[in-house]
């Protein structure tokens, strides 16, 4: 299969994939069409030649995310909404996100040099040595302001859902 | 090195054969041997020793009557237990059966597929089989199998951490005394070939390692201790209650598969793959040398999977507030010291 093949075949199991997690009403569905479309992305980085991407997509994303995700969707038991038909408040939201979107999308459509591929930061082969060499060389930094995010993000998350204290007021 | 097609065919078919071969006589072990433990005489009326006792499972498993519970989704309730035993049968293919085998001036490795990130693989098919028994349990459209779904899901992601992290430690150590002065790698071959390069397994270099790998393979093969997925006391029979016939089956399989594919990646990452001490090293071997190490792979992994029976018909099951609090709270702290000390005496040059 030459890359071309592979690139069409793939991304389109991943506009699939994800077309159906927001056409689907069932939350499972939803969550399992979404598992399909990172399966998708990660066959694209299969045919870029780049293996440890794919299967860091597979483990991280595919793997341990979207079980999570199906994880709390069970957990929660959701109910699968009816179709409520679509109001005027709805149709003109819709319009609205759809003229935004094409919007953000003109400036790609419309100028030729934003098409060209764009020059990879670094050019040397994706394996685990060159991506570890580089994040913790050339882009240490960025890579440690990355991780401070994610932390601060973490203790978000826990000081939100932590029970408070009984001496203090809620 | 490029395989023609037909030698990665026969590779891939002798793996298949392999581990399907492995499986039943795994179960029929597992009888005897947890018979042998409990002073019990264990199934002996089928054959000799009762050797054809898997045979006779699997005729009555395609025969029996297929229950399918109202107000299930077809598809996905079928595609679980497929989801469940292609994963763990995935995960073979990376591991290698032995080192290089050249015949008539062609070599190659015993390996199926030799990818270079090999370790990431295994890790990536193990995460994806969780939704062969998550899936299961919510398609059956039952109390019982949704809780063991949902104790499935939440079991694995707690003990991939430490999978991930004990593993890191094996990998710091394979970037020194590889044979070509490598960079490291994260290719099964390549961790065993450095192995037998400098003839010391990694299990002595870093055994707490070997401690939480081993650990967390029980808990992502969901094997006694941690069984809790289908924990038979609580849950009637957890994700599979509502399954039957060779549905049920296909999670039997898949169960004992992943046991076999996770005893040889420890057997792969820990014990030295095929390396016999003081007989072979990592050079290219012809066909009896090949055989002596497959062999040597072979009694390793039966070793080892004797020691996963063993364990399960020992140890009684952790309740779930103490599987999540040794997940947590003991074994990810653990691995982290372990990667710390590991890199350390890497870097001071002990390894």
């Amino acid at each position: 299969m030459d890359e071309r093949t592979g690139f069409l075949l793939f991304s389109a199991i991943a506009l699939v994939g994800a077309l159906n997690v927001v056409l689907r009403r069932n939350a499972v569905h939803a969550a399992l069409w979404l598992v399909g479309s990172f399966l998708g992305v990660a066959g694209i980085f299969l045919t870029l030649g780049s293996g440890l991407l794919a299967a860091i997509q597979v483990m991280v994303y595919a793997g341990a995310i979207m079980v999570l995700f199906l994880f709390v969707i069970l957990l929660l038991n959701l109910e699968t909404p009816r179709f409520e038909g679509i109001s005027l408040a709805r149709g003109a939201s819709l319009f609205a996100a759809a003229a935004t979107g094409l919007l953000l999308l003109w400036p790609f459509v419309n100028d030729r040099s934003l098409q060209a591929p764009a020059v990879p930061a670094v050019d040397l082969p994706v394996t685990a040595a060159n991506v570890g060499m580089t994040l913790f060389q050339r882009f240490a930094v960025p890579f440690e302001i990355v991780s401070l995010v994610l932390l601060v993000a973490m203790v978000g998350a826990i000081h939100v859902a932590r029970r408070p204290r009984r001496d203090e007021p809620a | 090195m490029t395989d023609p097609l037909w030698i990665s065919l026969v590779k891939a078919v002798a793996v298949f054969a392999f581990t399907l071969t492995l499986v039943p006589l795994l179960v029929l072990a597992e009888r005897r041997i947890s018979a042998w433990m409990q002073y019990r005489v264990g199934p002996n009326r089928v054959g000799p020793f009762g050797s054809l006792q898997p045979l006779a499972d699997l005729v009555k498993m395609l025969f029996k009557e297929e229950l399918r519970p109202a107000g299930v989704p077809a598809f996905l309730f079928g595609a679980a237990p497929a989801i469940a035993a292609i994963c763990s049968l995935f995960m073979m293919a990376v591991v290698p059966l032995g080192g290089t085998l050249e015949v008539g001036g062609h070599s190659t490795r015993m390996v199926v597929a030799d990818v270079d990130v090999g370790v990431l693989a295994v890790l990536a098919t193990s995460s994806l089989g969780v939704y062969g028994i998550t899936l299961g349990g919510w398609a059956s459209n039952s109390k019982y199998s949704l809780l063991g779904g949902l104790r499935s899901s939440a079991q694995m992601i707690s003990y991939e951490l430490t999978m991930g992290l004990s593993l890191l430690s094996v990998l710091v150590l394979v970037r020194r005394g590889d044979a070509a002065g490598l960079f490291g790698s994260l290719s099964l071959s390549d961790i065993v070939a450095s192995q037998a390069t400098s003839g010391i397994w990694n299990v002595v270099k870093c055994p707490v390692g070997f401690l939480l790998f081993t650990t967390a393979a029980f808990a992502e093969t969901n094997r006694l201790p941690f069984d809790l997925p289908e924990a038979e006391t609580e849950l009637v029979g957890g994700y599979h209650t509502e399954y039957s016939a060779m549905k049920f089956g296909l999670f039997f399989l898949g169960e004992y598969a992943a046991m076999v594919a996770s005893s040889a990646v420890v057997v792969c990452l820990f014990l030295g793959g095929w390396h016999l001490p003081f007989v072979t090293g990592a050079e290219a071997v012809g066909v009896p040398g090949a055989l002596l190490q497959v062999g040597v792979f072979v009694a390793k992994l039966l070793a080892f999977l004797f020691f996963f029976i063993h364990v399960r018909w020992t140890l009684p099951r952790f309740r779930y507030d103490q599987l999540m609090d040794l997940g947590w709270k003991v074994m990810l702290p653990l691995a982290l010291v372990n990667l710390l000390v590991t890199g350390g005496l890497v870097a001071a040059g002990v390894f």
